[in-house]
């Protein structure tokens, strides 16, 4: 039903290409996203697939038909944008009922239709309201609702939960995630927070560049990035990395271990150095500690690990959650 | 503002601006509204008497009366159908990426800079003269007898020449406000399915309603009063042709030398005035809360 292809898909602009060449595959009913730093390419990417951009080189296959030449609204694709986009003049049962209404569907049609996603939605009781009489979170939900009623074979979702606040986030993350599940329908998303990638998606795919860096499953790239990039963008805290003599020691040119994977002591370890700044989020710490010869690294413990700062403490890594690199930042395995 | 004290101030400070502007309109509405009871002949100096109603009777029975309410409206309202719908056209057109675009938009601004007798002239000898015109050249290339514009269609050649004034003005409103149309909306009506022309009646249009209220409003005003292009070009003829109620007034006070009986039309102007201002602003109000 909605399975997309991009084969050598490049962007140029002028002389500057965004996008060099990328080949992915996503599958019926996946949910991918698209993560990466801001400038790497990845709403380009979205917009390539959308047809809001028109590709430099290469194919975009939507359903086993070339879809390269297609014009946005015949790629049978649904977006919901990062300002949401809503037609500020248009009550909300308009605003949702828009795509029908321009397929020149019929107007009981359109107004079950409304309804149903209206319901499914939660947004039955604010469908006479105008857009700019919701909260931000009604907003959404009226562009998802705009999104859904077409049955579109993909939904596209551009950062669509960068405006809202950090409770109302992972509320619609909830309910985005639980929309793919009812639905099934395949979603792409575009994110610069790796925190929704990793919750969200069936497969993520990290965008560096205008380059996939890596494409996998969120514990896939946890476990066993391919490269630097992938094992310092993935994980919250970040990775800690060394290079150096104690990255020698494990046969590598850069030693990666994340905060979590350190086991600290006030006693001994393979590392001293002193706590720089302790984070107390109650449930972990999270340590900035100053190791000797080596510099700053991260350490998560539990929360009643008792230390402030100045204090001396010992970090000694778990061999068995080491990750090395080559000289070129590729993963040793 | 927030205390009393600063209230206060303030409204002590703005005193002296309002009293003179006050007095400023005060003492030429009672100045006219004395001489539009009086029997005023600049023929008779020193013979001014009372002369209650005579004047606004005379005025308001006077069939040039009529002519020039209609010629009015017809100026008002053909100017502006012309600038709304060619100033939303020229928008479109000039809100597109093209060469030169800079120097293209100067061009389009410019006839709002040329003084209303300047631009009258040029049009009335340069374009409209049966003999010498442009338009003239033009028709005697296909083989056509020009035709007089000014003599055998006066108003709408003066619609047409206030138009071209005005045409930049509201270009340059709905341009601006088309540049603050969000593109991401445009996109998602791309990807919802509509059409150029769905776009621009369902998306592009509401949001220029607010500028399409402010031309009309902003026009209106000056468009009621059109007087210069009429002087140059048709002097209000052939008979009453062309004549508004602003030429008319003059015509009764400074052609007829009738002070009274041209005070008398300026005051029913002003009446006339307020009515359109009351259903503007009614419009406008509905439109600019939203």
């Amino acid at each position: 039903m909605g399975n997309i292809t991009l084969r050598n898909v490049s962007k140029v602009f002028g002389a500057h290409a965004v996008i060099p060449s990328i080949d992915l595959n996503i599958n019926d009913g996946e949910f991918v996203v698209f993560v990466g730093p801001s400038g790497c390419g990845k709403s380009t990417l979205l917009r390539l697939i959308a047809g809001l951009e028109d590709v430099s080189d290469g194919e975009i296959v939507i359903d086993g038909k070339n879809a390269t030449e297609l014009p946005p609204a015949q790629r049978g694709l649904s977006m919901v944008f990062q300002s949401y986009a809503l037609y500020p003049h248009m009550s909300v049962r308009s605003n949702i009922g828009f795509p029908l209404k321009m397929a020149n569907e019929d107007k009981a049609v359109i107004d079950k239709k409304v309804a149903d996603a209206a319901r499914v939605l939660n947004l039955t009781d604010y469908l006479d309201r105008k857009p700019r009489q919701l909260s931000g979170g009604q907003r959404q939900r009226v562009a998802i609702g705009r999104a859904i009623v077409r049955q579109p074979k993909a939904f596209l979702f551009d950062e669509p939960l960068s405006n809202l606040d950090a409770a109302l986030r992972v509320n619609m993350r909830l309910e985005i995630s639980q929309l793919h599940q009812d639905l099934k329908t395949t979603m792409v998303y575009v994110t610069h927070d790796q925190v929704e990638a990793m919750t969200m998606a069936d497969k993520i795919v990290v965008l560096n560049r205008g380059r996939i860096e890596q494409v996998g499953s969120p514990l896939d790239l946890y476990h066993k990035p391919d490269n630097l990039f992938v094992a310092g963008f993935i994980g919250s805290p970040r990775m800690n990395f060394v290079s150096g003599a104690p990255a020698a020691a494990y046969q590598a040119h850069t030693m990666g271990i994340r905060p979590e994977h350190l086991v600290l002591s006030k006693e001994s370890g393979t590392w001293g150095g002193t706590v720089g700044v302790a984070e107390h989020l109650g449930s972990d710490t999270f340590l900035h500690v100053n190791v000797d010869n080596i510099g700053t690294m991260t350490a998560r413990v539990g929360g009643d690990f008792a230390v402030t700062h100045g204090d001396r403490v010992f970090l000694t890594p778990d061999a068995q959650r080491v990750h090395r690199f080559d000289d070129k930042g590729l993963a040793v395995r | 503002m927030a205390t009393l004290h600063t209230r206060s101030a303030a409204r002590l400070m703005i005193a002296p601006s309002v009293l003179l502007l006050l007095a400023w309109m005060i003492v030429p509405l009672a100045m006219t509204i004395y001489f539009s009871f009086l029997r005023y002949n600049l023929l008779m100096p020193g013979m001014e008497e009372f002369a209650g109603f005579s004047n606004y009777k005379y005025f308001l029975t006077d069939p040039a009366f009529f002519h020039a309410i209609f010629n009015t409206l017809a100026i008002v309202l053909g100017v502006l159908f012309i600038t709304v719908v060619g100033g939303i056209a020229l928008a479109l057109l000039l809100d597109q990426p093209m060469f030169g675009q800079g120097i293209v938009r100067i061009l389009v601004i410019a006839p709002f800079l040329i003084m209303p007798t300047v631009a009258a002239l040029v049009w009335k000898n340069m374009f409209m003269n049966p003999v010498n015109g442009l338009f003239a050249w033009v028709a005697k290339l296909f083989g056509l007898q020009p035709f007089d514009f000014l003599a055998n269609a006066p108003l709408m050649s003066v619609i047409l020449i206030v138009a071209w004034q005005w045409l930049p003005f509201a270009t340059l409103i709905l341009l601006t406000a088309l540049q603050s149309l969000d593109e991401e909306q445009k996109e998602a009506a791309q990807m919802d399915g509509a059409s150029a022309w769905s776009r621009f009646i369902y998306l592009v249009l509401p949001h220029l309603s607010r500028a399409i209220t402010v031309v009309i409003l902003i026009q209106t005003i000056f468009l009621l009063s059109v007087f210069a292009e009429i002087l140059v070009t048709t002097n209000g003829g052939p008979g009453t042709q062309s004549t508004n109620l602003t030429f008319l007034v003059y015509a009764q006070a400074l052609l007829q030398f009738d002070v009274g009986g041209a005070s008398a039309g300026g005051i029913i102007a002003v009446i006339l005035a307020n009515i359109v201002a009351f259903f503007l602003m009614r419009m406008i109000g509905k439109t600019l809360e939203a």
